[in-house]
């Protein structure tokens, strides 16, 4: 696919980095030209420098024959236009736009292809914001994934002692829980996936992903540990677009306190805010952390835009005594170095929110894309299209379907009703199909088998 | 000085327009053939001709008026009107001293209702129509002055109310120019007026005294036909009638006329200032009468509750009307009731005081003060129905209340020195500098202001004013940087 991308921004760069590696021709258009030489070293695209909304620029990036348009620059009204032209000038089938301004968004029919012509909105800030919310909602969980609008959710806990299943196989789940359906889609012990079977044995220490309908979230991490406390008292550092849209987000059900330097941004958020206590100061300041009384917070979130930043102050935090720490972390490495160390869950804002992207780019009909432990593995909820003739899995048994090695089938949305899947189940045309999928490598083999009109097995 | 020229033209026209309104008590004496029909004539020659003068005297000197004119020309307004005003008493009771004429008029004008005449019920009806239709027409002039003139001139953080709260005002349709704003005012006040007029005789008043009471209900003056005052007709259907008139005056006629014209009652709970004062109205009416219950002195809740609810809302509102000699109930409840009626009332009423929304600004100040102890580094925006109040206007209020509160000790120190004793100075300084009516003791409402010297009645009617105004506008010409050139 020829694909040209608008703004080499964090989401930019992310993901050209994650498009790049999937043999798809890139063109990234930015108007400084260090950030793009910076990019070019690394990955093999084709760079332009430029305004991302002028015809040439869009012409000299190869808008001609491209078959989507990324535009995912700073400014909203950018973004927008580049689209407009895109649609005008060149024709390109898929366009994609990031669009911030909830002003904007709350007018769908602005999009339209008679006026604007998005196909697509993307709002990264909303999407991490709405991650973040999840992890808060379950205390507990390193990572909590949205299916089939909320109704099923794709769970990461880590296992410890005190858990019931801990210990057992994972056939006792079904014992144990009789009434309540949930699959473990996968386990990794520490860097090494294994694959869930009724034989498998959890240990402590493992991290678990499964997947069950919303409401039984809370019974199935009860098996893998002990149940935290209800969340009431969080701290967010940083008043940058995400810890601004977490506050308000959060406002209502929690306790909320905000830190941030910056003197009239905090008089901005102050004013915006109307049930969260915003501070002036250094997230770092140990005084400062001591008198707002860090060690009754239960969440305290480093969000400012400095990884250094985010990860001294959650250490901090968590010396004087926060209950859990979350820390945002664009840099991959330095997820690796702190996750599952003092600091509780470190989040890549990146892989948080490149999945809506994903989906878009992939063959076959995806509905919803997330990537996994930090980008190596995806889940991925596929909708069936065809009938048993054209259709490499209308009218199978789950069973019967060649999946690639180690992918798991979740559970199947059937019009509202959540199926949670097991060997026998039959996939009829337009199922949502929610699969585990451990490698990326594999995602392929994946897309291969939703696409339709290859006709016999 | 030659600043001041161009203001009295405007005076000079301001006079000669008032000269008309004495037509209506004119016809009305007419009408009933009363004894005061030659009172008047000479009066509306008078004031006619003085207007004339000073109007065609000053007419070449006539220029642009500018903002820093408005302080002049407001209190001008508010101290010469009254003295026309006075004529048409002085020539039917030549035995009335100027001063208590003054005070009369004063008191009518700024919608205060405090009287020093007695014998009202023997007037003739002209006379007492020509002392409640000034309640009206301050009331008039209240409206324009306070959400048009004061907001202007940015006094006691009145621009608070201009554009930064997001009541009434800012998705208001009313309009940019002061003129058409005064016009859709007046439209608002007339017609709850005559709303007042007809409820208040199908309650069982009179043509006449509906009028004249409806008059006062409105500018919230709170001046009677009778000496009685609302006692004379013991009618708790009246008395009804007139709490929910009270309470509507009370209100932002802005807020009025936006509920009017847009057919909708939502915009009385988008007013920042509404549900604070019927709040704050009802918990105070309910357990006061509890506590005169539970005191003896009513054998009754509910009669304890009909006399509260009246003399409470009235005081409250500072309309001034009276059901009862409240100054013989156990002290804390008049006291309780004078104080609520330093600070109850909406911006943009009738009524006088600090009013609810600096009163609501103060103690979210207070609040403010009280969580910086706690949270050190938090930064606590002062904020009005979410939107926040900038410091400057928050110390901007914090001087008005200041300087209110000064004046308050002042005057009374004045009137305690003169020889009066302290309840009732103190009761008269907050009564009139509230523009309430009835204060206690020797002032209450069974009293008039009579028995006060020539000199206490000036410090009173001196407080009228400067409440009225709200202290600002004129303390500022007291300032010698005001007539700096």
């Amino acid at each position: 696919m020829k694909i040209i991308i608008l703004g080499a921004g964090q989401v930019g760069a992310t993901l050209a980095e994650n498009l790049v590696s999937e043999a798809n021709d890139l063109t990234i258009v930015d108007l400084d030209a260090d950030r793009l030489a910076l990019l070019q070293d690394r990955l093999d695209l084709r760079t332009v420098v430029g305004s991302a909304s002028h015809p040439s620029v869009l012409r000299a990036a190869g808008a001609e024959d491209a078959d989507m348009l990324v535009a995912v620059t700073q400014s909203d009204e950018t973004n927008m236009l580049a689209c407009k032209l895109a649609e005008s000038l060149f024709n390109i089938p898929t366009k994609i736009a990031r669009i911030r301004a909830a002003d904007y968004l709350k007018h769908p029919q602005i999009f339209s292809a008679e006026n604007l012509c998005v196909d697509y909105t993307i709002s990264p800030e909303q999407e991490i914001t709405d991650y973040l919310r999840r992890l808060i909602d379950h205390p507990g969980a390193l990572q909590v994934l949205d299916f089939a609008g909320g109704k099923v959710r794709l769970v990461a806990v880590r296992a410890y002692h005190g858990g019931p299943l801990v210990g057992h196989e994972l056939r006792y789940l079904r014992e144990h829980l009789p009434n309540l359906d949930a699959r473990v889609a996968a386990i990794f012990r520490g860097n090494r996936a294994i694959i869930p079977e009724g034989s498998t044995v959890i240990e402590s220490g493992d991290e678990v992903f499964f997947i069950a309908a919303t409401e039984n979230i809370r019974s199935v991490m009860k098996e893998m540990r002990r149940l935290d406390k209800k969340i009431s008292r969080v701290m967010i550092a940083g008043g940058g677009n995400i810890g601004r849209r977490l506050a308000a987000a959060l406002e209502n059900d929690y306790q909320v306190k905000l830190i941030d330097h910056n003197k009239n941004n905090s008089a901005r958020l102050a004013a915006e805010l109307h049930n969260t206590l915003i501070l002036v100061g250094d997230a770092t300041d140990e005084t400062l952390l001591g008198d707002e009384n860090i060690d009754d917070m239960d969440v305290f979130c480093a969000l400012t835009n400095d990884d250094e930043d985010n990860i001294m102050a959650s250490l901090q935090a968590k010396r004087m005594g926060a209950r859990k720490v979350i820390a945002l972390i664009n840099r991959a490495s330095y997820v690796d170095l702190v996750q599952g160390g003092q600091i509780d869950i470190a989040v890549s804002p990146a892989q948080a929110t490149i999945g809506p992207l994903l989906a878009h780019v992939r063959r076959g009909d995806m509905a919803v894309v997330h990537s996994l432990r930090r980008g190596a593995a995806e889940a991925l909820e596929a909708v069936v299209h065809g009938d048993a003739k054209t259709s490499k899995l209308v009218n199978r048994r789950v069973d019967e379907v060649k999946w690639p090695e180690g992918v798991t089938v979740g559970a199947i949305i059937r019009g509202e009703q959540v199926i949670i899947a097991h060997h026998d189940t039959l996939i009829a045309a337009e199922d949502h199909i929610i699969l585990f999928v451990p490698n990326k490598q594999m995602v392929r083999k994946v897309e291969k088998l939703f696409q339709v009109g290859f006709g016999f097995l | 000085m030659l600043r001041v020229f161009p203001i009295l033209n405007v005076i000079g026209l301001v006079v000669l327009l008032f000269a008309f309104t004495m037509l209506t008590p004119l016809a009305v004496s007419f009408y009933y053939q009363d004894a005061a029909l030659h009172a008047y004539d000479e009066a509306i020659l008078i004031t006619f001709a003085a207007g004339l003068l000073l109007w065609l005297s000053t007419r070449h000197l006539r220029r642009e008026l500018k903002i820093r004119d408005g302080y002049l020309l407001v209190v001008l307004v508010w101290t010469v009107l009254p003295a026309f005003a006075t004529l048409p008493l002085l020539f039917y009771m030549p035995h009335l001293s100027f001063t208590d004429a003054y005070f009369e008029t004063m008191s009518g004008l700024s919608t205060t209702g405090a009287t020093v005449l007695s014998g009202l019920d023997q007037l003739p009806k002209s006379i007492n129509l020509w002392r409640h239709l000034l309640n009206w027409l301050g009331g008039m002039g209240i409206i324009v002055l306070a959400v048009a003139i004061l907001p202007l001139l940015g006094v006691g953080g009145r621009q608070l109310y201009k554009a930064e709260t997001p009541g009434p005002m800012k998705d208001s349709k009313l309009t940019p120019r002061i003129a058409q704003t005064a016009k859709a005012l007046w439209l608002a006040y007339s017609g709850i007026t005559v709303a007042c007029i007809v409820s208040l005789r199908l309650a069982g008043m009179s043509w006449f005294d509906a009028v004249c009471h409806a008059f006062a209900t409105m500018g919230l003056g709170g001046f009677s036909t009778h000496d009685a005052s609302i006692g004379y007709f013991n009618s708790p259907a009246i008395e009804a009638v007139l709490i929910v008139f009270m309470l509507l005056a009370a209100m932002n006629f802005a807020t009025h006329f936006l509920a009017l014209s847009g057919r909708s009652l939502r915009v009385y709970l988008n007013d920042p200032e509404v549900l604070p004062l019927l709040g704050v109205i009802l918990i105070a009416c309910l357990s006061l009468a509890l506590y005169l219950w539970h005191a003896g002195t009513y054998a009754s809740y509910w009669t304890a509750l009909r006399f509260v609810s009246f003399n409470l809302v009235s005081i409250a509102t500072d309309c001034g009307f009276a059901n009862t000699d409240f100054n013989l109930w156990p002290m804390f409840v008049p006291l309780v009731m004078l104080l609520l009626s330093c600070v109850t009332v909406s911006s943009g009423s009738t009524g006088g005081g600090i009013k609810m929304i600096r009163t609501l600004l103060m103690l979210k100040q207070g609040k403010r003060e009280l969580e910086k102890q706690i949270h050190n580094a938090a930064l606590l925006p002062v904020k009005i129905r979410q939107t926040v109040i900038s410091n400057q206007i928050v110390f901007a209020v914090q001087a008005l209340v200041m300087l209110y509160v000064t004046s308050i000790v002042a005057l009374t120190l004045i009137l305690v020195a003169s020889g009066l004793d302290f309840v009732s100075s103190f009761s008269a300084v907050i009564a009139c500098i509230n523009n309430a009516g009835p204060g206690l003791n020797k002032v209450g409402p069974a009293t008039t202001y009579a028995i006060l010297t020539d000199f206490q009645t000036w410090v009173c009617s001196f407080a009228m004013l400067l409440g009225r105004l709200e202290i600002f506008t004129l303390l500022v010409l007291f300032t010698p940087a005001y007539w700096r050139k």
